[in-house]
C-alpha cells in the first residue's frame, strides 16, 4: 500500500503531550481542545443528537397530555414552555447542528482535503453553539429573574410581538431565548462561511465544481443561503433586545411599532431556514441512493440547479406564514404562486432520485430504506405544503394541527428520515463499527410506524379546527380518536430510538468492523481509513471524475472518459 | 471480494491504473480561502445592515411624537468626508506594506485611525447635541429607535475596525508587520465594506429620512 511508504508523524504532528495525565482527563481534554474537522463533526453530532432527545421527551410529554380531553396532566403554562423550548430546540439545536456536523465532517473528505479552511473559527462556531444551547436549558433554572416572573421561555419558537415586549414577557425567561438564539446563529454563521471558504479553496487537484459530489454542492448551496437568511433574525432580535432593555419601541404598538414587522423579519429568515434544514437531507439522500441503487445520480446537472433553483425561490415565499394577519390581495396572490413555484425545483429532485434508483439493482439496507420512506413522506409533506399556499385554504386551517401535520412531515418524515439514513451510511466511516442491520430495521420500521401514526391523523383534527398549542380541549367535537392515536404513535417513536441508542452503544462497543469502504461507495471519503486519520490523506488525492473511487476500482471503465 | 483491497494506488499519485497518460493537471489554483471568508462575512453583513436599514425606511413619518428628522438632523459632511478619505489613506498603507516600506504604513495608517476617530468623535458630538437640546433618546420616539440602532449599529463596526488598525499600528511600530500584506489587505477591505456602509447610512438617514 502507498501509504505505507509515508510515515503519518511527518505529515501531521500529533498533538503536543496533553497536561493531563489520566486517560480519562487526557481524553476528554483533546476533544476540548480539537480543531480537528471530524471531531468537531462528531462533536456537532453528538450534540444534536443528545438535544434531539431532550427535545423529544418534551414533545412526548405534549403528546400524554393531549391524549385525552380536559386532562390536567400538565398545567397550562408548563404546555406553553414546552412547545416554545421543543420547538426552539429542534430548530435550533438539532437541525442546525446536524447541519453543520455533516458539512464538517464530510466536505473535507469528500473535496480531499486535510482540514476545513479555518480549524480554529471551527471550534468556536462548536462551543459558542453549544453556550447558546447550554443557555436556553440554563433558563429553566435561572428564568425567574428578579422580578420572580415565568421560568423556561413561553413565547413559542416564533415569538410574536408584542408578547415578547417586557410588558407582556416579565422576568428574564425571553431574554434567554434570545440571547441564545443569537449565540447559536453566530456559530451557524461561522461554520457557513468556513464551509463556504474550504468548498471554493480547498479543493483537491482536478476537483472542478463540475466533479464535486452533489452532497459538497447542496452544501455550497445551504452555507451561501444561511449566509443571507440568518441575519434578518439576529438584527431581529438585536431589535427584540433594544426594545426589552433600553426601551426602544421597534416591536412596541403602544408607541407606533409594528408587530408585522417582526413577522416579516421572523419569517424573512423562517421560511428559507426550513430549506436550510431540509437541503443536507437531500443532499445525505443524492450520496445514498446513487450508491444502493448500483447507478450514478440521474441528471446531475439539473439536480444542482435544482438545489439552486430551490435556494433562490425560497428566500422570495416568506409571508405565506402571514396570510392571515391581512394582506393586500396582490401580496397574497405573490406570496401564493411563488410557494407553489418550490414545488418545481422540488419535483425535479424527487424525480431525479426514481430516476436514479429506476432500473438500478437496489440494495435494502438500512440507509437506503430511510431514504426511500423519505421519497414518500417528503411529497405528501410536499404536497400539503401546496394546499397550505392556496391563501384561502390557508385562512382555514392555520395555526391548526393541519399545519403542525404538514411541517412535521417535512422536518420528521423528511429530513429525520435522511438524517438517520446518512447516520447508518457514514457511522462506519466515522468509527470503523457498523450499526447493526437488525437494530436498524427494528429502529426504521418502528419509526415508520409511530410517525405515521402520529402525523397522518394530526391532519385530520386540524381539518376539525383543533387550533395548535392548546394545552387540552373540550370532548364531543371528533377530536378525541385522532389525539389518542397520535398520542399512541409516540410510543413507537420512542421505542425505535431507544433502539437507535441502542444500536449506537452495542455497535461502538462490538460492532462489526467496518473497513474503508463498506458500501462500495464512490465518493472520496470511503478512499481513506474508517476512522480516516487526523490528516485524512496521506497524499492528496487527484481526481479524474465525479465518481473518483468508481475510475479507481473500474480501470477498464472508468467515468472521466464520458465526463 | 472487497472492493476496498484494490484502492489505494492511483489516488494518491498521478498515474492512472490502466496505463493512460496522465491528465495533466499542471495549473490548479484556487481563491484565497481568507478572501473568500471575508467576502462572505460581507454578504452576511450587508444582510444584517439591510435589516436596519428597511426598519428605518419603514418607521420614516411613524412617530407619534416629536422630535422629526426634519427638526434637529444635520448634514454630516465633514464626518463623512472623514471616513471617505479614511479609505484612499488605509489603500496607500495597505501599498507601502506590499512593497515594505514600514515606515510609510505606519505613517499611513496612522492617519486612518485618526481620521476614523474624528468620524466617532463627530457622531459622539452628534448625538449629545441630540440628547440634550432636542431630548431625542431611544425611547423618546420610533425616529430616536431607528436613528440610534441604525447608526449606532455602523459606528460599532467601525469601533471594530479602528481596533484591527490600531493592531496593526503597533504590530508595525514593533516591525512584526512585515510579509503581513494579506492579511492587512482583508482588513483594508473590510474598511471600505464599513465605509460603503457609512453611504447608504448617510443617503437613507440624512437625504431621504429627512
Amino acid at each position: 500500500m502507498a501509504t505505507t511508504t509515508y510515515n503519518p508523524q511527518t505529515i501531521a504532528p500529533t498533538s503536543p503531550a496533553s497536561p493531563a495525565s489520566s486517560g480519562v482527563t487526557s481524553k476528554l481534554h483533546e476533544w476540548v481542545v480539537t480543531v480537528d474537522h471530524k471531531r468537531l463533526g462528531i462533536l456537532y453530532i453528538g450534540s444534536a443528537l443528545f438535544f434531539f432527545a431532550v427535545a423529544g421527551v418534551l414533545a412526548a410529554l405534549m403528546r400524554a397530555q393531549l391524549a385525552y380531553p380536559n386532562l390536567h396532566f400538565l398545567e397550562p403554562d408548563v404546555f406553553n414552555r414546552l412547545f416554545t423550548m421543543h420547538g426552539t430546540s429542534m430548530v435550533f439545536l438539532v437541525g442546525m447542528p446536524f447541519f453543520a456536523g455533516l458539512a464538517n465532517y464530510l466536505t473535507p473528505l469528500m473535496i480531499g482535503a486535510r482540514d476545513m479552511a479555518f480549524p480554529r473559527l471551527n471550534a468556536f462556531g462548536f462551543w459558542i453553539f453549544l453556550f447558546g444551547g447550554i443557555l436556553l436549558y440554563f433558563s429553566y433554572i435561572a428564568g425567574p429573574g428578579l422580578a420572580g416572573h415565568g421560568s423556561a421561555p413561553d413565547v413559542g419558537w416564533f415569538a410574536y410581538a408584542p408578547l415578547t415586549e417586557k410588558a407582556f414577557s416579565r422576568g428574564t425567561s425571553t431574554d434567554y431565548w434570545i440571547l441564545s438564539i443569537i449565540l447559536t446563529g453566530i456559530g451557524t454563521t461561522a461554520s457557513a462561511i468556513n464551509t463556504i471558504a474550504t468548498i471554493i479553496s480547498m479543493r483537491c487537484k482536478g476537483m472542478t465544481l463540475a466533479r464535486m459530489p452533489l452532497f459538497v454542492w447542496i452544501m455550497l448551496v445551504t452555507s451561501s443561503m444561511v449566509l443571507f437568511i440568518l441575519p434578518p433574525l439576529t438584527a431581529g432580535q438585536i431589535m427584540l433586545l433594544l426594545d426589552r432593555f433600553l426601551g426602544a419601541h421597534f416591536f412596541d404598538t403602544q408607541a407606533g411599532g409594528s408587530a408585522i414587522l417582526w413577522q416579516h423579519f421572523f419569517w424573512l429568515f423562517g421560511h428559507p431556514e426550513v430549506y436550510v434544514l431540509m437541503l443536507p437531507g437531500f443532499a445525505c439522500a443524492s450520496e445514498i441512493i446513487p450508491v444502493f441503487s448500483r447507478k450514478p445520480i440521474f441528471g446531475r446537472a439539473a439536480m444542482i440547479g435544482a438545489t439552486i433553483g430551490i435556494g433562490m425561490v425560497s428566500s422570495g415565499v416568506w409571508a405565506h406564514h402571514m396570510f392571515t394577519v391581512g394582506m393586500s390581495p396582490a401580496s397574497n396572490i405573490y406570496f401564493a404562486v411563488a410557494s407553489m413555484a418550490v414545488g418545481i425545483p422540488t419535483g425535479v429532485k424527487i424525480f431525479n432520485w426514481l430516476g436514479t434508483m429506476f432500473g438500478g439493482k437496489i440494495r435494502f439496507d438500512t440507509p437506503m430504506l430511510f431514504c426511500i420512506a423519505f421519497l414518500f413522506q417528503f411529497l405528501i409533506a410536499g404536497l400539503t405544503g401546496i394546499m397550505l399556499a392556496v391563501a384561502p385554504f390557508d385562512w382555514q386551517v392555520t395555526d391548526s394541527y393541519f399545519v403542525v401535520a404538514h411541517f412535521h412531515y417535512v422536518l420528521l418524515g423528511g429530513l429525520l428520515f435522511t438524517l438517520f439514513g446518512a447516520l447508518y451510511y457514514w457511522f462506519p466511516k466515522a468509527t470503523g463499527k457498523m450499526l447493526s442491520e437488525r437494530l436498524g430495521k427494528w429502529h426504521f420500521w418502528l419509526l415508520v410506524i409511530g410517525f405515521h401514526l402520529t402525523f397522518d391523523t394530526l391532519h385530520f383534527p386540524g381539518m376539525l379546527g383543533m387550533p395548535r398549542r392548546i394545552y387540552t380541549y373540550a370532548p364531543g367535537r371528533g377530536w378525541e380518536i385522532y389525539n389518542l392515536i397520535a398520542s399512541v404513535g409516540v410510543i413507537f417513536q420512542a421505542a425505535a430510538t431507544l433502539c437507535l441508542v441502542w444500536n449506537i452503544i452495542s455497535s461502538l462497543r462490538k460492532g462489526k468492523p467496518a473497513g474503508k469502504d463498506p458500501w462500495d461507495g464512490w465518493t472520496l471519503e470511503w478512499s481513506t481509513s474508517s476512522p480516516p486519520p487526523e490528516y485524512n490523506f496521506a497524499v492528496e488525492p487527484v481526481v479524474r471524475s465525479s465518481r473518483p473511487l468508481w475510475d479507481l476500482k473500474h480501470p477498464e471503465d472508468p467515468d472521466w472518459r464520458y465526463e | 471480494m472487497s472492493p476496498s483491497s484494490t484502492l489505494p494506488r492511483t489516488l494518491q499519485g498521478d498515474t492512472v491504473a490502466n496505463g493512460e497518460e496522465a491528465e495533466q493537471i499542471t495549473a490548479w489554483a484556487l481563491p484565497d480561502r481568507g478572501k473568500v471568508a471575508v467576502l462572505c462575512l460581507f454578504m452576511t453583513e450587508f444582510s444584517l445592515f439591510s435589516i436596519f436599514v428597511v426598519a428605518y425606511i419603514f418607521y420614516i413619518g411613524k412617530s407619534l411624537t416629536g422630535p422629526t428628522p426634519a427638526e434637529t438632523l444635520e448634514l454630516p459632511i465633514w464626518a463623512t468626508i472623514c471616513l471617505l478619505s479614511s479609505s484612499v489613506t488605509v489603500a496607500i498603507a495597505e501599498r507601502a506594506l506590499k512593497s515594505n516600506r514600514i515606515q510609510r504604513f505606519t505613517i499611513w495608517t496612522g492617519a486612518t485611525i485618526l481620521l476614523g476617530l474624528e468620524f466617532l468623535r463627530q457622531t459622539a458630538l452628534e448625538w449629545r447635541h441630540l440628547i440634550n437640546d432636542f431630548h431625542l433618546t431611544i425611547t423618546t420616539n420610533l425616529f430616536g429607535t431607528t436613528f440610534y440602532s441604525l447608526v449606532g449599529l455602523h459606528a460599532s463596526h467601525v469601533v471594530i475596525g479602528l481596533s484591527m488598525l490600531m493592531i496593526a499600528l503597533v504590530l508595525g511600530f514593533r516591525g512584526s508587520m512585515r510579509g503581513q500584506s494579506r492579511r492587512f489587505e482583508l482588513l483594508s477591505w473590510y474598511w471600505h465594506f464599513v465605509d460603503a456602509v457609512w453611504v447608504a447610512v448617510f443617503t437613507v438617514v440624512y437625504v431621504i429620512g429627512r
